[in-house]
């Protein structure tokens, strides 16, 4: 369907028919103290070629740099279908179809993604989308102290190795809501979250427990031990998957035999470019048993009055535009886009498409590592298995070392020295399958002769 | 006609209360209310051992249209959820006043001296249809 604004006599008419003289006067009932009448130091518009021209300059800035950072946003290749399709004019809108009617190719496709989802992450339901992996963790703290109705204290243990902005996130968006966070420490030789961590929990009431696989250090996490452990007490269970690593290995779902409660994620990994600071978007499955506490939107297959197959939004009766300030959440998907990038990533991808992305990502990155710690001066820091990320320690400081190789057009890594500086002089690399021998090649000769010089100097 | 028994309280936000011989009372929506909401498809119901303060929102019925509170009409401690209602929310369109109670309630001190009386539940409805 096409989405064309109002034309002048639209709204001329409409403000006739309200007997309103002027859009301005919509306005009049903010007292004039409150209202700000000049945008002081807003530059004047500019016209498209003007604007085509600013942006390209300010592109080139970037360069072609080769990439090894992941730290949440990965570098996958996407196929060209994929925007090609995704960006024809019957899917180019970033929101959710009220208008069934009008819809039903696009909350077909938003099923088929939901159906993707869940299977993906071996669950039974899926929402349409949230805004990102940060704030759907937000939102699964908030949905679990809705759901877990056996558990009062509303607090939530959350291990130190989930991505730093994702706790921080988490506990900007739920803090007036009395949600409290108890970090957990991971163990400094292995980097992930050790049981010890957990018996000082063991008879307290917990509301949930998050379990981020991998880890962000990109270390995998004993998650049937863990899942275990909280199930056995009431605790609900969050995960934090990343979609690509699901291809490999086992769905949350499955965790711990019985599985988990609510599983969240960045969905970026599945077709979407990287951006500084997106868009991207963030998915959430969970079981039946819960879908009533989930936020956001949900399409469903139904059948109309003359028994053909339909889809509409369905589950509304809890959001925003019924239930106002007591709606579950305040989240629609304004993510659409991106979820209609992934959902052709994933047709065109397929299962084994996928899982030979993740097994060439997890091979780039061991043979990263391994090019790497051949360097003296570098080593690995901890032993335990991993995903497509790795943490890498040097015998100095990270970010002159980042800035020199910066200089060469490598992004080497993330330097963890701000969030972990318990770490040392830590750096979180990846490698994707996009990341050819000789590409690594590279990065581990101009490391190579970084620390010869900076050992010279 | 709706039905408003005479053996029952009310409040305002269409909650009735029957007072039970062990002094525990027995809390639902009304008639009139199940027939506002429609089809209802799915109650929740809050767990044994809450403490309720009066006017607080307490349980959600949701049916095909909304998903409205239900508010304690008085203070207490809450003895009972009807567990049936998890699987057959049907039970309150269907016997509002009987099988489709939602809770039972030890009320906390005298109290309940707001309860509407049948009559003037009544003439609330009356008031609303009007």
């Amino acid at each position: 369907m096409a989405f064309i604004p109002h034309t002048e006599a639209d709204v001329a008419e409409m403000l006739a028919t309200i007997g309103v003289a002027s859009i301005e006067q919509l306005f009049d009932e903010i007292p004039a103290s409150l209202r700000v009448r000049s945008l002081a130091g807003i530059p004047a518009a500019l016209n498209e070629m003007q604007i085509g021209k600013l942006m390209s300059a300010r592109a080139q800035r970037d360069g072609r740099p080769l990439c090894f950072i992941g730290a949440g946003a990965y570098e996958h290749h996407i196929p060209a279908a994929v925007w090609a399709v995704a960006t024809r004019g019957e899917f180019y809108s970033a929101y959710t179809p009220y208008q069934a009617e009008a819809s039903q190719g696009t909350l077909q496709l938003i099923y088929e993604y939901q159906t993707m989802m869940a299977s993906l992450t071996g669950m039974e339901v899926a929402n349409a989308s949230l805004y990102d992996g940060a704030s759907a963790l937000a939102e699964a703290c908030l949905m679990a102290v809705r759901a877990n109705r056996k558990s009062k204290s509303q607090r939530v243990l959350v291990p130190k190795n989930v991505h730093p902005h994702y706790r921080k996130v988490a506990s900007a968006a739920t803090s007036n809501q009395a949600v409290r966070f108890e970090e957990l420490p991971f163990g400094a030789a292995e980097g992930r979250t050790l049981p010890a961590a957990l018996a000082r929990f063991d008879a307290q009431d917990i509301t949930a427990l998050v379990i981020q696989q991998p880890n962000f250090f990109g270390v995998l996490e004993d998650v049937d031990a863990l899942t275990e452990w909280a199930r056995a007490r009431g605790i609900f269970v969050i995960a934090v998957v990343n979609p690509t690593s699901l291809a490999l290995l086992k769905p949350p779902g499955e965790w711990g035999g019985g599985g988990v409660d609510i599983v969240v994620g960045e969905g970026q990994p599945l077709g979407v470019p990287l951006a500084s600071g997106g868009p991207y978007f963030g998915f959430m499955t969970t079981r039946m048993a819960h879908v009533r506490q989930m936020p956001g939107r949900i399409v469903g297959r139904t059948l109309d009055v003359s028994g053909h197959e339909g889809f509409t939004l369905t589950l509304q009766a809890r959001e925003q535009h019924i239930r106002r300030a007591r709606a579950t959440s305040n989240i629609c998907t304004n993510q659409g886009l991106l979820v209609t990038a992934a959902t052709l990533y994933m047709s065109l991808m397929g299962p084994q498409g996928l899982a030979r992305v993740a097994a060439a990502s997890h091979a780039h990155t061991g043979e990263l590592v391994a090019a790497l710690t051949r360097i003296p001066g570098v080593r690995k820091l901890f032993p335990s298995p991993y995903f497509h990320e790795a943490v890498v320690a040097f015998d100095r400081p990270v970010a002159p070392v980042l800035q020199r190789l910066a200089d060469r057009g490598i992004l080497a890594g993330f330097d963890l020295t701000e969030h972990y500086p318990e770490l040392g002089h830590a750096l979180l690399v990846c490698a994707t399958e996009t990341k050819t021998s000789a590409d690594i090649e590279r990065y581990a000769n101009a490391l190579g002769d970084v620390m010869k010089a900076a050992r010279a100097a | 006609m709706i039905q408003v028994p005479a053996d029952l309280q009310y409040t305002k936000s269409h909650e009735w209360v029957r007072k039970l011989a062990d002094g525990t009372v027995e809390i639902g929506i009304t008639d009139h209310a199940q027939h506002e909401l429609g089809d209802l498809v799915f109650v929740e119901v809050p767990e044994k051992g809450r403490a309720l303060a009066a006017g607080e929102a307490c349980a959600v019925v949701e049916s095909v249209k909304a998903a409205s509170d239900v508010y304690a009409p008085l203070a207490g401690e809450v003895t009972a959820g009807n567990p049936e209602l998890a699987t057959k929310p049907e039970l309150i369109n269907q016997d509002a006043f009987g099988r489709g109670w939602l809770m039972r309630l030890r009320p906390a001190g005298a109290g309940g001296g707001a309860l509407l009386s049948p009559a003037q539940y009544e003439e609330l409805v009356r008031a609303e249809g009007s």
